[in-house]
């Protein structure tokens, strides 16, 4: 893992009226690098992931993602990372090789591209079968490995995951995280949020946040040993009542 | 470009896999103008009558035939006594009733004054006015027979003649409302729940993350309805002029831009009412109530505008639809220009900017 800074957050806020949902966050995130996004209370983390990927304007603070600030240059931004929410977002209503067809169009991949491109991807998740069926028809796990990879289709340097793996089973879940770590491995930087505290253990490094704030910042070891704790359940159990 | 394309492609996919959405766009329109046409009908036929004959005699018998041959009514029974009348009614299929005083030709002739009473069923009252109408007419033209010898001087004789529509058809009437109705329904409410459907499947984010512009989102999302749309008209003006006869004596090309505008102001509406709405129903009951029942009742459509109450007809001037039939209606019955409709067609560019401006403004506070 090398030192370059996809990501650098600085004091970074945001308010809805008199709520402040996220509040002045710091953080770092490396090339390459996993990075475990949790929080105790809903709402914050999601915020702040739409914060960085150029869907909500910050309060104040700072934030460069990408290499670009997410204030003056949210279009770049938008060119040079992945996305996949927490709802599966692809269209049912069409077909395997339509979905990759349509988001790489939307960014702007070449017609030759996407047809190499949708070739790899159906032969590595195994699709070939049901290439040419209504994704609706797919179970969730393929679904969401789907998504993921159209997620990766224009070789972001950063793909943002919102709770990839909710809902999904855990020989699932497995598999996605193998992909995640194949992902990383080519150098894309994976930025996930999970409340599935078995795979803050697999991250790099997590950050934590309460009530808005991040409490806690290091990697699962280190966070074990500051707190004291057996696993990452317990070290959020004991962040989280405070 | 070739973005956009790719979007427009697969909104297309959208609409074609999904059956309810193309009933609703090429079934509805189809079925409305029929029952429209065919069903919904102010015209009076066959109207089963009863005659209270109290004096019997060679006039009234006259009165009778004359009436009992026009292709309006059919005398369906006699009856004997005031009482009857009530119970007749109640059964409910005659719904006049010819009350001929005693001495009618006796009255007639002596005092050149007999009484004939009409009473209706006014449950329904257009029906209820329409019968009444047109015994009299038959009266009059009776009456103008018997008098045919004798001159009157200084007599006034009002002429009717109905003009654009000299046979009174009311599907003249209903083509253009439908027309209008089902625009309103293909642009404003299929745009929305489209647009609706993607903030709940959560593809909406995905787009918004995604390199393409807002503005390119909206512009994908709608443009595929502008077409159909076209098409709709396209197919309400061929089927109103084969099946149903109905002239359009102006401008096809002023009827086709006149549309378009109000697709497009109907589009904005669409897009307002998607910013406002979370879900594919709210969509669907936002622009069920709040669009297609005014559309319905206070455009002018059904109800004539100028005989509805003051706060009414000044609402009525809100709704786009309203100076659209009044456009569409001069183009298609009197077959006018721009000259006559300008003011109309004012006011509808300036709702649609207003509409356009708005859902714009509103889409851009909701991505903050």
């Amino acid at each position: 893992m090398n030192n370059e800074r996809v990501i650098q957050v600085e004091g970074l806020t945001k308010m809805f009226g008199d709520f402040t949902a996220v509040n002045a966050i710091t953080f770092e995130v490396n090339k390459g690098e996993i990075f475990g996004f949790l929080s105790a209370n809903g709402a914050g983390k999601t915020t702040a992931m739409k914060m960085l990927v150029g869907i909500s304007n910050p309060t104040s603070g700072k934030a460069n993602v990408a290499g670009f600030d997410v204030f003056t240059n949210a279009e770049e931004i938008k060119k040079n990372i992945g996305y996949m929410s927490q709802k599966f977002a692809l269209y049912d209503d069409l077909t395997v090789k339509e979905n990759i067809t349509f988001f790489g169009g939307i960014y702007g991949l070449s017609r030759k591209r996407i047809k190499e491109k949708s070739a790899i991807l159906i032969q590595e998740l195994g699709l070939e079968k049901v290439a040419n069926k209504l994704v609706g028809a797919l179970p969730l796990g393929w679904k969401q490995k789907l998504s993921f990879s159209v997620s990766l289709l224009h070789d972001p340097k950063i793909v943002f995951l919102d709770e990839p793996t909710g809902g999904v089973d855990p020989i699932t879940r497995r598999q996605f995280w193998e992909m995640i770590y194949k992902a990383a491995h080519q150098g894309t930087t994976v930025f996930v949020t999970t409340h599935y505290m078995d795979e803050a253990e697999y991250c790099d490094r997590v950050s934590i946040m309460v009530n808005g704030k991040i409490e806690a910042l290091d990697t699962p070891k280190k966070l074990k040993e500051q707190f004291k704790a057996d696993n990452m359940n317990d070290v959020f159990l004991k962040l989280a009542r405070g | 470009m070739k973005r956009f394309i790719g979007f427009i492609k697969k909104e297309f996919y959208h609409i074609f896999r999904d059956r309810r959405s193309l009933f609703i766009l090429f079934g509805m329109p189809i079925a409305q103008i029929l029952l429209f046409g065919f069903a919904i009908t102010n015209e009076i036929n066959n109207v089963d009558i009863a005659i209270l004959d109290h004096s019997k005699d060679a006039t009234t018998e006259e009165i009778i035939n004359k009436i009992s041959a026009s292709k309006y009514f059919s005398v369906n029974q006699f009856i004997e006594k005031e009482s009857d009348i009530e119970t007749i009614f109640k059964k409910g299929k005659v719904k006049a009733v010819l009350n001929f005083e005693k001495d009618f030709s006796k009255n007639l002739i002596k005092d050149h004054n007999a009484t004939l009473q009409i009473i209706t069923d006014a449950t329904d009252p257009n029906t209820a006015n329409t019968i009444s109408n047109f015994v009299n007419a038959i009266l009059t033209q009776y009456q103008k027979e018997l008098n045919k010898d004798i001159t009157i001087e200084y007599q006034i004789v009002p002429r009717t003649r109905m003009v654009y529509n000299p046979e009174l058809k009311s599907v003249y009437m209903f083509v253009p409302g439908v027309m209008t109705i089902i625009l309103m329904l293909v642009s404003a409410m299929m745009t929305s729940i489209s647009i609706t459907r993607e903030k709940e499947l959560g593809t909406m984010e995905i787009l918004l993350v995604s390199p393409l512009k807002p503005l390119q989102v909206i512009i994908g999302k709608v443009f595929p309805y502008i077409f159909l749309s076209i098409i709709n008209a396209l197919v309400i003006i061929v089927l109103s002029i084969f099946i149903f006869k109905m002239p359009v004596q102006g401008s096809l090309v002023l009827l086709g831009l006149e549309s378009i505008l109000f697709i497009i102001s109907a589009l904005a509406l669409g897009i307002l009412i998607s910013t406002i709405s979370a879900t594919q129903q709210t969509a669907m009951m936002i622009s069920l109530m709040g669009l297609m029942l005014p559309v319905i009742l206070l455009s002018g459509f059904i109800f004539p505008i100028s005989s509805m109450p003051i706060p009414l007809q000044v609402i009525s001037n809100i709704i786009p639809a309203k100076w659209f039939i009044i456009i569409i209606k001069g183009i298609m019955l009197k077959g006018v220009g721009l000259q006559y409709v300008w003011k109309e067609t004012l006011i509808l560019f300036g709702m649609t900017v207003f509409f356009i401006g708005l859902s714009v403004k509103k889409y851009k506070i909701r991505l903050e």
